[in-house]
């Protein structure tokens, strides 16, 4: 598969969301991919938006597994959750068990009035009755296969594409 | 000799003592609990993480703050806790400290969180307990508190992020204290170049220095330019022996007051692990004043609990 150009698909989410946002919305990023993406959607969107950012850790279904991850980091949800229209940000929708965790987690900060999920790709192989309703570009990967979002150090985002061993 | 902490790949299994462990399972449990201080400032204050897993809490030997931040810290991770005072049940019928154990096995606890006056206590239950087990030592004896260590240095990073950079005072009896202990070898672990002992010979432990600490005698010396002094609390018993004129007496001379913390740097903190002796090792001006992270260090105890407990349920 000819891995898609981040950057395009990047100008093509904002184009997407954009019809979604008012004043009621607030952004959050689930790290690390989708915290990069709101990082620059922010200025584009109206900077004046709510945003935060998601560590899903300690919410997740794989912890009797895998134990904790070394590097967690601390969710910040800097806005009030109750009754906003919250616009929920990944950079890879896969079997949707991070964005069950990341629900979870959203709903003990109070009760938000929606949540709409935004995602860089959706991948395929979903193992939930959950689903991103805006994403921009749509594929089907092997299981076997790992793709991910990565920036460099100017910000701009690329993807890798891995066999897992 | 393999250390009894670890995993064969080298993760934290129990947590006895910090001697020993490396930097980096101190700042994974400091990073962990980072993200823990914001759960506590949540609509809901708790995490899921230990769903299902039920903790013991077993206390030999008195402890308020303790015990209760080991219970509000693992009902935070979701898990199931139970709090023995040991002294006041079947100990006093009879029962052996791993006849107790097997019987809480038994009912299928995951991990143990144990106070007792011996030193080694939480050593000898880790050694015992089934391989999915966590032990958790909550002060044993003379020996060790980690978790209070852990906490003090977490507390220290809040305040005072750049550890390589600092001088470190503590204050009072080290020779009884495991609080002590545990604070010097977190801070020399974590890199703090400076870490100063200030207390009378007689409550100084032999060979104090092979732990890496400069010893003073005296409050001005010992304090100037510190950026942080760690009181330690003056338990009364001493007072009955001779290591001790009088606690008026231990107070003019290493008691904190405003006057000798004006010695220590402008912007120094005093941190105190409790319970605090008003006018015998600490002013209550010093206590209640703004240079005072005391209080903090409570509320900070409970998130590094939690990180030490999902650290080890994970492993």
């Amino acid at each position: 598969m000819n891995l898609p150009n981040a950057e395009t698909l990047f100008e093509t989410l904002t184009e997407r969301i954009k019809p979604v946002i008012n004043a009621n919305t607030a952004i959050v990023g689930i790290h690390s991919g989708g915290a990069w993406l709101a990082e620059r959607l922010l200025p584009i969107l109206g900077k004046d938006l709510k945003h935060g950012i998601l560590d899903v850790s300690f919410y997740r279904d794989d912890f009797n597994e895998r134990g904790l991850h070394s590097e967690t980091k601390p969710s910040q949800i800097p806005f009030d959750v109750q009754d906003k229209h919250i616009l929920l940000i990944d950079d890879v929708f896969y079997t949707g068990r991070t964005i069950r965790a990341a629900m979870n987690e959203l709903f003990d900060y109070g009760r938000p009035a929606s949540i709409t999920l935004a995602v860089l790709v959706n991948r395929g192989g979903r193992e939930l009755p959950i689903a991103p309703q805006i994403s921009a570009f749509d594929t089907e990967l092997a299981d076997s296969q790992n793709l991910q979002l990565l920036r460099h150090e100017n910000g701009t985002f690329y993807f890798t594409l891995e066999e897992n061993t | 000799m393999q250390n009894p902490q670890l995993t064969n790949d080298g993760e934290l299994k129990h947590l006895l003592s910090i001697e020993g462990l490396p930097k980096r399972i101190l700042n994974q449990i400091l990073d962990t609990a980072e993200s823990f201080v914001g759960v506590a400032e949540r609509e809901v204050k708790k995490v899921p993480l230990l769903r299902g897993k039920t903790v013991c809490n077993l206390f030999f030997e008195n402890s308020t703050r303790t015990r209760t931040t080991f219970e509000i810290a693992a009902k935070r991770l979701s898990a199931d806790v139970i709090t023995l005072n040991v002294s006041t049940s079947s100990q006093s019928k009879g029962e052996t400290i791993l006849d107790t154990i097997d019987n809480l096995t038994a009912m299928h606890a995951d991990m143990f969180v144990v106070r007792h006056a011996q030193s080694g206590a939480a050593h000898m239950i880790a050694k015992h307990v089934a391989p999915h087990i966590s032990v958790i030592n909550a002060g044993d004896g003379r020996h060790a508190h980690p978790t209070q260590g852990l906490l003090d240095v977490f507390t220290i990073r809040k305040y005072k992020p750049e550890m390589h950079n600092l001088r470190v005072a503590i204050v009072g009896d080290v020779l009884h204290s495991r609080v002590a202990r545990s604070e010097i070898h977190a801070l020399t672990t974590l890199g703090v170049p400076e870490v100063r002992v200030i207390a009378p010979k007689t409550l100084l432990p032999q060979d104090v220095e092979k732990l890496g600490v400069h010893v003073f005698h005296d409050m001005k010396e010992g304090l100037k330019d510190v950026d942080v002094v760690m009181m330690l609390r003056l338990q009364n018993e001493r007072m009955a022996g001779a290591m001790l004129p009088s606690s008026q007496e231990y107070f003019k001379t290493y008691g904190l007051t405003p006057e000798k913390l004006a010695l220590a740097k402008p912007d120094a903190i005093v941190m105190h692990p409790g319970p605090m002796n008003r006018g015998v090792e600490i002013d209550s001006a010093v206590a209640d004043g703004s240079q005072s992270v005391i209080l903090p260090q409570v509320t900070y105890g409970i998130a590094v609990r939690m990180a030490v407990m999902s650290i080890l349920a994970g492993n």
